[in-house]
């Protein structure tokens, strides 16, 4: 399961995590994302999913085993937009080039340049609470991304807003990592959302997390919000869905299907 | 295929979308002036009412002196330059006393709640004190206080700074203990210093409850400056002072002018620190807009 490459950005080796109280949340799991891959984790809840992401920004040390991050340029999203309710979207996007003292004239200019990715320029003067769940998320992006950040670490970053909303912002969240070529390691509960987003969909068991499954996702980017409805798609789904309820289904044939015209398969 | 890289359409909620749809529901100029202050104003009329019933109604004439009508206690305290003069220059002693032991409980309450909050043993340390200085009656501080610092005004401030400091070290801590994990993750992730974090994180996101410390403190620090007066008789008469004097005289007028007035003080300074809580963070904190601010 461990997929070793030689620019791989992140390592996991057999990495363990006990708390203090004695519960371990993960039991010796073997990952590595390399670099210009967007790997998804799904997995069960309190399977150390979100413990795996921590551990991989710095925020948590492993009990056993070996956390490698090959970048010091990473980019962490929360699941709540951890939005300062004081500061402006202005100065909530500015705030991490702020804490790394960047120059005030490069941080603006970073600044204004992300918010313009995540199309919130005509509110960039608005505080959080006037804004609505997905555009909140996306100031939250925008914070990240003025790091220009080689790995980004998302922990269901979309795991609170509705289905309109979450699909939405997953074909946004694409267009950014086609256009800005970072590397990403995705949280995720939705299978649906981790197909459509991921180059590879690892399976997590339950608690101890252990790796479950991996998956190769062939489609080719861009990807079309249509991708979400041709059989192979909703095929590998099943798949990766079998796999989460511990019924290994991988070997099964996909089914015969005609792909839609301008898809193709990266093999 | 290309991805949807229109990133603000019809989908998303805009920023004004509800506040559209219900702006026809508001009323506006006069109704919306009068919806306001009207609520308030009635029951002040009804108050008056109660007032003037119980100076005729219920008291015979030998006993009016008891409840003073309104109008007596106008013409008496407010109309008469020499009465008016002894209670404002009282006044203005009585809010010297209060402003400058609230400022000073401000300083000491916000470096005691800033220094809890950096390291648990310093929590464990003060904290308990500061609980027992909120428990400890401050009336049976002040005559020590007096007796220990004399009864000028020195001692008065002291009373103020005793009455005035908890809410403010309660509220400040509870505030600067209360920010989020996740945001505290955001600063660690950035390597943020103590300093930067207090600084940009802790302090900002601990001002709605400062403020409410704030509001509450500032009424008490007005009551520890009447209170105070009570006891220090031998010195320039503050309001309290005049209160008990009124009180020993049976000039029940000029005793419930002077009420009036120490409740308008309490009154004014708890409404600044509601306006300024508004304007520094009613932008973005609900708690600003809320009652009596």
């Amino acid at each position: 399961m461990l997929r070793e490459t030689a620019d791989a950005l992140l390592t996991f080796t057999a990495v363990r995590k006990r708390f203090a109280d004695g519960t371990v949340a993960l039991a010796g799991v073997d990952l590595s994302v390399a670099s210009g891959e967007f790997v998804s984790i799904v997995g069960p809840s309190g399977c150390g999913k979100t413990t795996l992401l921590r551990i991989a920004a710095g925020l948590s040390d492993p009990s056993d085993g070996a956390a490698q991050v090959h970048t010091k340029k990473i980019g962490y999203v929360f699941q709540d937009p951890t939005l300062l309710p004081w500061r402006t979207v202005q100065t909530n996007v500015e705030l991490f080039a702020e804490l790394r003292r960047l120059p005030r004239d490069e941080r603006q200019r970073r600044a204004n340049d992300a918010i313009r990715l995540v199309g919130l320029s005509d509110f960039a003067h608005h505080h959080p609470r006037a804004l609505s769940g997905g555009m909140r998320m996306r100031v939250s992006l925008a914070r990240s991304l003025t790091l220009e950040p080689e790995l980004f670490l998302f922990d269901e970053p979309f795991g609170t807003l509705d289905d309109i909303t979450r699909e939405r912002l997953n074909d946004e969240l694409l267009h950014l990592y086609f256009t800005q070529r970072f590397s990403a390691l995705f949280v995720t509960h939705s299978v649906t959302e981790a197909v459509f987003m991921s180059t590879r969909v690892v399976v997590m068991s339950g608690r101890p997390g252990q790796m479950q499954g991996a998956f190769t996702v062939p489609f080719e980017y861009p990807r079309s919000p249509r991708l979400r409805f041709t059989e192979e798609f909703i095929h590998l789904a099943g798949e990766v869905s079998a796999c989460l309820r511990g019924r290994s289904e991988r070997q099964s044939p996909p089914p015969r299907s005609r792909r839609p015209a301008g898809e193709t398969v990266r093999q | 295929m290309s991805v949807d890289t229109d990133l603000t359409g019809p989908n998303e909620a805009t920023a004004y979308g509800p506040a559209q749809a219900t702006s026809r529901l508001v009323p506006s100029g006069r109704g919306r002036w009068l919806s306001f202050w009207g609520p308030p104003f009635a029951v002040f009329l009804a108050m008056l009412g109660v007032w003037y019933g119980v100076s005729y109604l219920l008291l015979s004439p030998r006993r009016r002196f008891l409840v003073p009508p309104p109008h007596d206690v106008i013409q008496v305290s407010f109309l008469d330059r020499y009465n008016l003069q002894e209670l404002l220059e009282a006044l203005w002693l009585s809010t010297r006393v209060a402003l400058i032991g609230l400022a000073a409980a401000i300083v000491i309450g916000m470096f005691l709640a800033i220094a809890m909050s950096q390291a648990r043993w310093i929590e464990r340390s003060l904290y308990p004190y500061a609980v027992i200085l909120e428990t400890v009656p401050i009336l049976a501080l002040v005559p020590v206080f007096g007796l220990w610092f004399g009864f000028g005004f020195f001692s008065r401030v002291l009373v103020c700074i005793i009455i005035a400091l908890f809410p403010i070290i309660a509220n400040t801590l509870f505030g600067l203990q209360s920010v989020k994990q996740e945001h505290h993750d955001l600063f660690t992730l950035h390597d943020a210093n103590r300093f930067t974090r207090l600084w940009k994180l802790q302090l900002p996101a601990a001002l709605p409850s400062i403020f409410t410390g704030l509001r509450i403190s500032a009424g008490l620090a007005v009551i520890g400056a009447i209170v105070g007066d009570f006891f220090f008789k031998q010195a320039d008469p503050g309001i309290g002072i005049l209160i008990d004097l009124y009180r020993a005289r049976l000039q029940s007028e000029q005793m419930v002018a002077a009420i009036i007035l120490s409740s308008l003080l309490g009154i004014v300074v708890f409404w600044f620190f509601g306006f300024v809580a508004r304007r520094v963070v009613g932008s973005w904190h609900e708690s600003a807009g809320g009652p009596g601010s």
